[in-house]
């Protein structure tokens, strides 16, 4: 298959040059007398793109026109109208779909942020099968060797696994990216993922324990990382019961605090704690008191209230936010 | 007055291991002084935040090579942000009060200018967005919309026949003429008509062949489609639901499922992901929620999860970052920043889920809470499925927004603004129609957010800059002028 497209060295002989066009009337665009938004396309895109529309409108599904629909992609990923006719294309020919694949390989990594594309890829591979599950695997890992936080490559990856499978190395995988990045919220997601889908896992429950104490170190290491933080609550997520009888959790938050005594993340977690219904230990009581006095805060209020307010002073970015939390602690809350 | 923005780092860098912080490092509990009262915005300061205290934390001091520990991406690619705006916010706070007020003003004959050029010819570069012209429509008419200023009448007339070219035979609008309809290219050439407003401009939208394009859309997974054989994701959802509602072709046929499907995007971090089990983000978010009002069905998310990742969304630059870890960007301060708009005025279900979780009762599980909306609110009960829209923006907002407002105008006009017209992204990134139209759009919320009920004008310590930056208001659910949408609301209505 030709790739004319992709040879920047050669020079573009226009399609009305080119004798297996010469049957085709191009179609131009119509934009009619007083149009908007007008591009000034160039003579190639034009072109291109008035052959197409020509092909089309007659809904040819030849070779020429899937050769067609690669420049026209070339010129313009984005035209989703060109991306559906060379599907249907592709599929009247019948044509090689390993080949098509490396076409879409080599024009992903200009365009990973395409919608398109990773639609087509995510066709393609549906096409393809269950032996198409490694290399797609591998090649969302090198779109991430670039952007580890390319959404579009996460969800692919996502429908990789739940539909073609390969997930013996998918946990091992995420601790890898982490290992680059903690920050890696993506990573957090993947793991999430990993933990509650995964069919040669446990499941949440049987994982949970585990993942509280990886993800209890990470904290520790660094307790001003958000994500990890969110994914302990989520480890929780559907247990609230479980989550405020645990001990682990306040007592990691009190931890956290002994080295970083307005830590917002701990504050927090605590708070939603103690707006579910979890009972303060002796300890938490003394360092909300503890709190309370270094910020000078009067009057007689609860924990949560208490907690609140030490929020609404060292995250004021989020002050209206906890003003707001304070006013609606649910009745019955310590 | 000043704001100090205790700054939230994202980590003092660590080797790895289980070393712990010294308490030096910490965050310090000094930065406070926000005199500012989520109630009352008169006393809402119209300043900046003091960076210096920031400064000094921000960047971690150096420590001795054999301890130098290694920068993840997220971390240097949030410094290198931080820097830039930082330095464009030191440079505010040294300046004398006429050079502030100017610096803080919205520049609008530049952003008419941009607009309106825009709207005639687009350099060949443009070719990428050849599939997206009605966004193109939408983004800058919506801008011009905010901004107060309407076109000639025969510009307008001429969108309206443009757009009409893009309109498939057999329903829905494509991204230019003789393209397949498409559910965001829709979104976008709808909206725009109703910006426009005219008679004319709302009958020519086929609602009977746009239905039912709809129809061919629906998915059996309870979503939408994009287009004949595209991709099904939250976005799709809510462009679909949009415009059925705005044009008061929603029906239950429509809506089967769909709850179904957002809530299953909603992620253990609470915000809402563009498919099942992706990351939480915020243009999905506000997909998700609004879609969820618009079908009554927002009860049914876990929204004190959802509002909490929101609200934690805006960060120490003072805009609002698409997911956790990432980087500010002005385009969410509609995303983000709406979902929040969204929020206010679902606040007494919020305080129902907070009750029930109390007492052991899981938000999104099947305990039907007030169900949205009364029963006098939704009109007809469920007779009129496209009358959600329209009672969500009469209800009374009891208290003000949930996230800091001033300082969201504040990225806007000073990281945001280009001199020359239009809005970007972020400092060092190049403006485009798309941030323009999301920027505006965050900062009309942003300034109407203090008021109680829809359109109300909003008090002078509401707006930051002069008042004259004040944008008309828009309505958070479809994002179109309110004025516009209450015309084409009276319009549909009769139809």
């Amino acid at each position: 298959m030709s790739t004319s497209s992709d040879e920047d060295d050669v020079e573009r002989i226009p399609l009305c040059s080119r004798p297996e066009w010469s049957d085709v009337q191009p179609l131009p665009q119509d934009d009619g007398p007083n149009p908007v938004v007008s591009i000034a396309y160039r003579d190639e895109f034009r072109e291109t793109m008035d052959y197409f529309r020509a092909i089309y409108a007659a809904d040819e599904r030849s070779c020429r026109a899937l050769e067609l629909t690669t420049e026209a992609i070339g010129m313009n990923p984005g035209n989703y109208t060109v991306w559906h006719f060379r599907r249907l294309v592709l599929e009247s020919l019948n044509a090689n779909l390993h080949e098509e694949r490396d076409f879409v390989d080599r024009i992903t990594f200009q365009n990973s942020k395409n919608y398109q594309i990773w639609h087509h890829r995510r066709w393609l591979a549906e096409k393809l099968g269950t032996e198409a599950a490694n290399r797609e695997l591998e090649f969302t890992k090198q779109v991430f060797a670039l952007d580890a936080k390319n959404y579009h490559t996460w969800s692919h990856r996502q429908w990789v696994l739940e539909s073609l499978g390969g997930w013996e190395n998918e946990l091992e995988f995420c601790c890898e990216l982490l290992e680059d990045d903690v920050f890696n919220n993506s990573a957090w997601n993947q793991r999430y993922f990993v933990i509650t889908r995964s069919p040669l896992l446990g499941g949440l429950q049987a994982m949970r324990d585990s993942e509280v104490c990886y993800t209890s170190k990470i904290i520790l290491a660094d307790p001003h990382n958000e994500s990890p933080w969110r994914y302990l609550r989520g480890l929780y997520k559907g247990e609230i019961q479980m989550l405020i009888s645990d001990n682990k959790v306040p007592e990691l938050c009190l931890k956290v605090l002994e080295i970083n005594k307005s830590n917002l993340f701990a504050l927090s977690l605590l708070l939603d704690l103690l707006s579910r219904g979890h009972q303060p230990s002796d300890e938490l009581r003394a360092v909300i008191g503890a709190l309370r006095s270094s910020q000078d805060i009067a009057g007689t209020h609860g924990l949560a209230a208490t907690l609140c307010l030490v929020l609404e002073t060292v995250d004021p970015m989020r002050s209206s936010y906890w003003a707001w939390r304070r006013t609606n602690l649910p009745t019955g809350v310590c | 007055m000043r704001f100090r923005f205790r700054h939230r780092r994202i980590g003092r860098p660590n080797p790895k291991g289980n070393r712990r912080i010294p308490a030096s490092s910490g965050e310090e509990a000094s930065s406070v002084a926000a005199d500012h009262s989520s109630t009352s915005p008169s006393s809402c300061p119209a300043r900046s935040c003091s960076t210096s205290a920031l400064m000094e934390s921000s960047h971690p001091s150096p420590s001795p090579p054999s301890e130098q520990p290694r920068l993840t991406v997220t971390q240097i690619e949030q410094l290198r942000v931080e820097a830039k705006v930082f330095e464009i916010y030191r440079v505010l706070n040294g300046v004398d009060p006429p050079t502030m007020s100017l610096m803080l003003e919205l520049w609008r004959d530049k952003h008419i200018e941009f607009l309106t050029k825009g709207l005639g010819n687009l350099g060949p570069s443009y070719n990428v967005l050849d599939a997206n012209r009605p966004w193109l429509c939408y983004w800058i008419m919506h801008s011009i919309a905010l901004l107060g200023e309407s076109l000639d009448l025969e510009l307008e007339e001429n969108v309206v026949e443009f757009l009409f070219r893009c309109q498939d035979k057999n329903g829905g609008y494509g991204g230019g003429p003789g393209q397949m309809p498409h559910l965001a290219t829709t979104y976008a050439a709808v909206n725009t008509l109703i910006t426009l407003g005219s008679e004319k401009a709302l009958l020519s939208i086929d609602r009977e062949n746009l239905h039912k394009f709809f129809l061919r859309m629906k998915d059996s997974s309870g979503a939408f489609r994009m287009h004949d054989g595209g991709e099904i994701d939250v976005r799709a959802c809510y462009t679909a639901i949009s415009v059925a509602s705005i044009l008061n072709i929603l029906d239950d046929e429509l809506v089967k499922g769909l709850g179904n499907y957002i809530l299953s995007c909603q992620t253990y971090e609470g915000g809402i992901a563009g498919e099942p089990s992706s990351e939480a983000h915020g243009g999905y978010t506000f997909c998700g929620l609004a879609t969820m009002i618009l079908i009554n069905e927002a009860d049914r998310l876990d929204l004190p999860s959802l509002i909490d990742w929101v609200a934690f969304r805006q960060g120490v630059e003072c805009g609002f970052q698409g997911r956790a870890n990432k980087l500010v960007d002005g385009c969410y301060s509609f995303w983000q920043g709406g979902s929040l708009a969204l929020a206010q005025r679902l606040l007494p279900i919020v305080r129902q889920q907070l009750q029930l979780s109390l007492i052991g009762v899981q938000p999104s599980v099947e305990c039907k809470t007030n169900n949205g909306f009364t029963a006098e609110e939704a009109g007809l009960d469920n007779e009129n499925l496209s009358h959600f829209g329209f009672s969500f923006i009469q209800r009374h907002s009891e208290c003000g927004p949930l996230f800091q407002s001033v300082a969201l105008q504040q990225y806007i006009l000073l990281c945001s603004q280009v001199l020359e017209g239009g809005f970007k992204d972020k400092p060092g990134k190049h403006r485009d129609f798309y941030h323009s139209c999301y920027c505006l759009s965050g900062l009309s919320l942003s300034q109407h957010s203090w008021s109680g009920d829809a359109g109300a004008a909003p008090l002078p310590g509401a707006v930051l800059g002069p008042y004259t930056n004040l944008l008309e208001p828009v309505h958070p659910l479809f994002n179109v002028v309110l004025d516009k949408y209450y015309k084409s609301h009276e319009f549909f209505s009769a139809l």
